[in-house]
């Protein structure tokens, strides 16, 4: 058991910095999701904590020791591929020994945390086999079930899950989370999709160009992105970004956004009273726009009229896309909608629930 | 039955035909040198009777190559040198070409284009420099200068071909291998290693091909018939002045290439997917 500490942790190659001076510090038994688009330093961070890649600058301690020069197999991590690595010239059950093997486990004990770690994952029938002969959703469990057996005080997943197809993903998902739970053992997690990162990690690092942009609890990055890139990030469809300039009328404050205002909650008044007259971004998930009137809805309520460009039916709910002006923007509306495509219709915007952003720095105002 | 018969014309032409024309090409020799080793003087040297038949075959020549040559001593002399300069080559190829398919180093890639010049650079050219190296360590007319010299173009070729095949293995395998608790010398040797055998076969095949018909360095480093390999011995051997025993000359160079036809045949396989290179995970 043990927690990941990363400081001023710095990778460059040649003039390329793919990873800037990043602190983190992700405690012992937590699951953490590094999450970001390609490119953004999240497997070159993984591979530096697994050892695979060398530290420019920086240091990482892992359960308080400082493992900078430390080779991978003495770090106690075990790390599971995106093409899951298996060794294609071993069965199951060889692939799973080899790590206990080297340790020079008895053979007795091997074979015991082999056949254990294959009765979790439902696997055992399976270890007489070579990789090819296996599917790619139990190419992934022999993966996990070679990193549990040796134990380790932290796991690493490298985008574990993305070479498989979508219905399998959404169980291997849960899967790794219940895994969590029985293990009670840190985990970091890289994945690029947003959806894995709310629905398994217990805090989601978000980073784009080698920098942390935010690092919380799902919710409270969603409901309190830092940035326009964070809110645009994470959430699908991704927030609504209006241009607008933030404008006193009488004793309110409102945002003109050219073709149509909307009235800021009085209680934000004093929060936004810096950019009065400045450029800013107000952005707006889905969800807090409706197209019928919400009475009976808590929260305050602003208007405007829009055009139906697209109307897209999802079953459970239906996806708006609408344009104003030259804005244009997504609604996630009631199923039973009586909205039709090229009409105009009344929407309602949660202005409880708007985020506003400097146009300049991006960062959340 | 159409198209039966026009999918059947189809492949008799672009693939029957072509395929027994190649086949007769490439067995021709082989049935010359077969046939010549096997013909009596009197129907070899006689320009009437027809060139790709025997009439009365005989084992006069091939009497004569192990009676009265040293061919069986040639041979033990090539298959010793040839299996211990391939053996040279291949671990120092395994070496170098995975540091130059996997390590991170400056200069790696103009490191490999050098040591691939150097199989270029033709034996004709080297083979004076290399007598005179080859003098000064007192190794002249001994298993030995062969054995020191082929590698000079037989490693370079080994490296090229398995850093070649190298880098198709995945190098997720090798660092998996790493964090499970494999230094990079066990990773590369319980890893690595058995992934790549087609692909050291075929080297190690070609090395061996190579170093068993090698000419020139062994007419030059070679003197004493007792020290000579198969192809140096039987043309200095079977060669007197401007006569020509072609019956035991073409016996010698029969058994001279079953070793090797014999090796191919065994290993085809892993040789096809050495050269085409293909580890899946």
């Amino acid at each position: 058991m043990a927690n990941v500490i990363l400081e001023k942790l710095t990778k460059k190659f040649d003039d390329v910095i793919a990873v800037n001076a990043i602190d983190l510090e992700i405690k012992d038994k937590e699951f953490v999701v590094l999450v970001g688009p390609s490119g953004c330093g999240k497997s070159t961070t993984l591979r530096m904590v697994a050892g695979l890649e060398e530290i420019t600058e920086g240091n990482i301690y892992i359960g308080g020791r400082l493992v900078n020069d430390v080779a991978p197999k003495d770090r106690n991590i075990a790390m599971v591929f995106q093409n899951y690595a298996l060794y294609p010239h071993m069965t199951v059950y060889k692939n799973m020994a080899f790590g206990l093997k080297l340790r020079k486990f008895p053979k007795s004990e091997i074979d015991e945390r082999v056949r254990r770690a294959a009765k979790i994952l439902g696997i055992e029938q399976l270890l007489d086999r070579k990789p090819k002969q296996l599917s790619g959703g139990q190419r992934q469990r022999v993966a996990v079930g070679r990193a549990i057996v040796r134990d380790p005080e932290v796991f690493l997943f490298d985008e574990p899950l993305s070479n498989l197809d979508a219905k399998l993903r959404v169980a291997m998902r849960g899967e790794l989370v219940k895994l969590h739970h029985r293990l009670e053992t840190t985990m970091i997690y890289v994945t690029h999709d947003q959806v894995e990162a709310m629905t398994m990690g217990d805090r989601i690092v978000i980073m784009k160009d080698g920098l942390i942009q935010q690092v919380g609890a799902p919710l409270e990055v969603y409901d309190h992105p830092s940035n326009i890139f964070v809110a645009g990030f994470i959430g699908s469809p991704p927030m609504n970004f209006f241009r607008g300039t933030l404008v006193p009328e009488k004793d309110h404050l409102f945002i003109d956004m050219k073709s149509f205002k909307l009235k800021v909650p009085d209680e934000r008044k004093k929060r936004y009273e810096r950019y009065i007259r400045k450029e800013v971004v107000f952005g707006m998930r889905p969800e807090d726009i409706i197209d019928s009137t919400p009475e009976g809805r808590s929260g305050e309520w602003d208007k405007t009229t829009a055009v139906v460009d697209v109307l897209e039916p999802l079953g459970a709910e239906v996806m708006l896309e609408l344009s104003k002006g030259e804005h244009s923007f997504t609604a996630r509306v009631d199923p039973h909608t009586n909205s039709r495509v090229h009409q105009e219709i009344t929407v309602y915007f949660n202005m409880g629930k708007m985020h506003l952003f400097d146009a300049e720095t991006e960062k959340v105002i | 039955m159409a198209a039966v018969g026009e999918t059947f014309t189809k492949k008799l032409f672009s693939f029957y035909i072509p395929l027994f024309f190649f086949t007769i090409l490439m067995l021709f020799p082989f049935y010359w040198m077969f046939i010549t080793s096997i013909k009596p003087n009197r129907e070899l040297y006689n320009v009437k009777s027809l060139p790709f038949w025997v009439f009365n075959p005989t084992l006069e020549h091939w009497k004569y190559l192990f009676k009265n040559t040293l061919f069986t001593r040639w041979a033990l002399n090539t298959l010793f040198i040839s299996i211990v300069s391939t053996a040279i080559s291949l671990i120092s190829g395994i070496m170098a070409g995975y540091a130059l398919s996997r390590l991170r180093f400056k200069g790696a890639s103009a490191l490999g284009i050098a040591i691939f010049i150097t199989y270029l650079v033709p034996p004709t050219l080297l083979f004076i420099p290399l007598a005179e190296v080859v003098h000064n360590f007192n190794l002249l007319d001994t298993p030995w200068a062969l054995i020191l010299t082929y590698p000079t173009f037989l490693i370079p070729f080994c490296t090229w071909l398995l850093s070649g095949y190298f880098k198709t293995i995945p190098k997720e395998l090798e660092e998996c291998a790493r964090i499970d608790g494999a230094t990079r010398l066990q990773a590369m040797i319980w890893i690595i290693l058995p992934l790549a055998t087609p692909g050291i076969l075929s080297a190690g095949m070609f090395a061996f091909t190579l170093s068993w018909n090698e000419f020139i360095y062994a007419l030059v480093f070679l003197s004493s018939p007792t020290q000579k390999t198969i192809p140096v011995g039987v043309v200095s051997e079977l060669i007197k002045g401007d006569v020509f025993f072609w019956g035991s000359l073409m016996a010698g160079a029969l058994f001279g290439s079953i070793p090797v036809a014999l090796i191919y045949s065994f290993f085809v396989e892993h040789y096809v997917t050495g050269l085409t290179g293909a580890v899946k995970g």
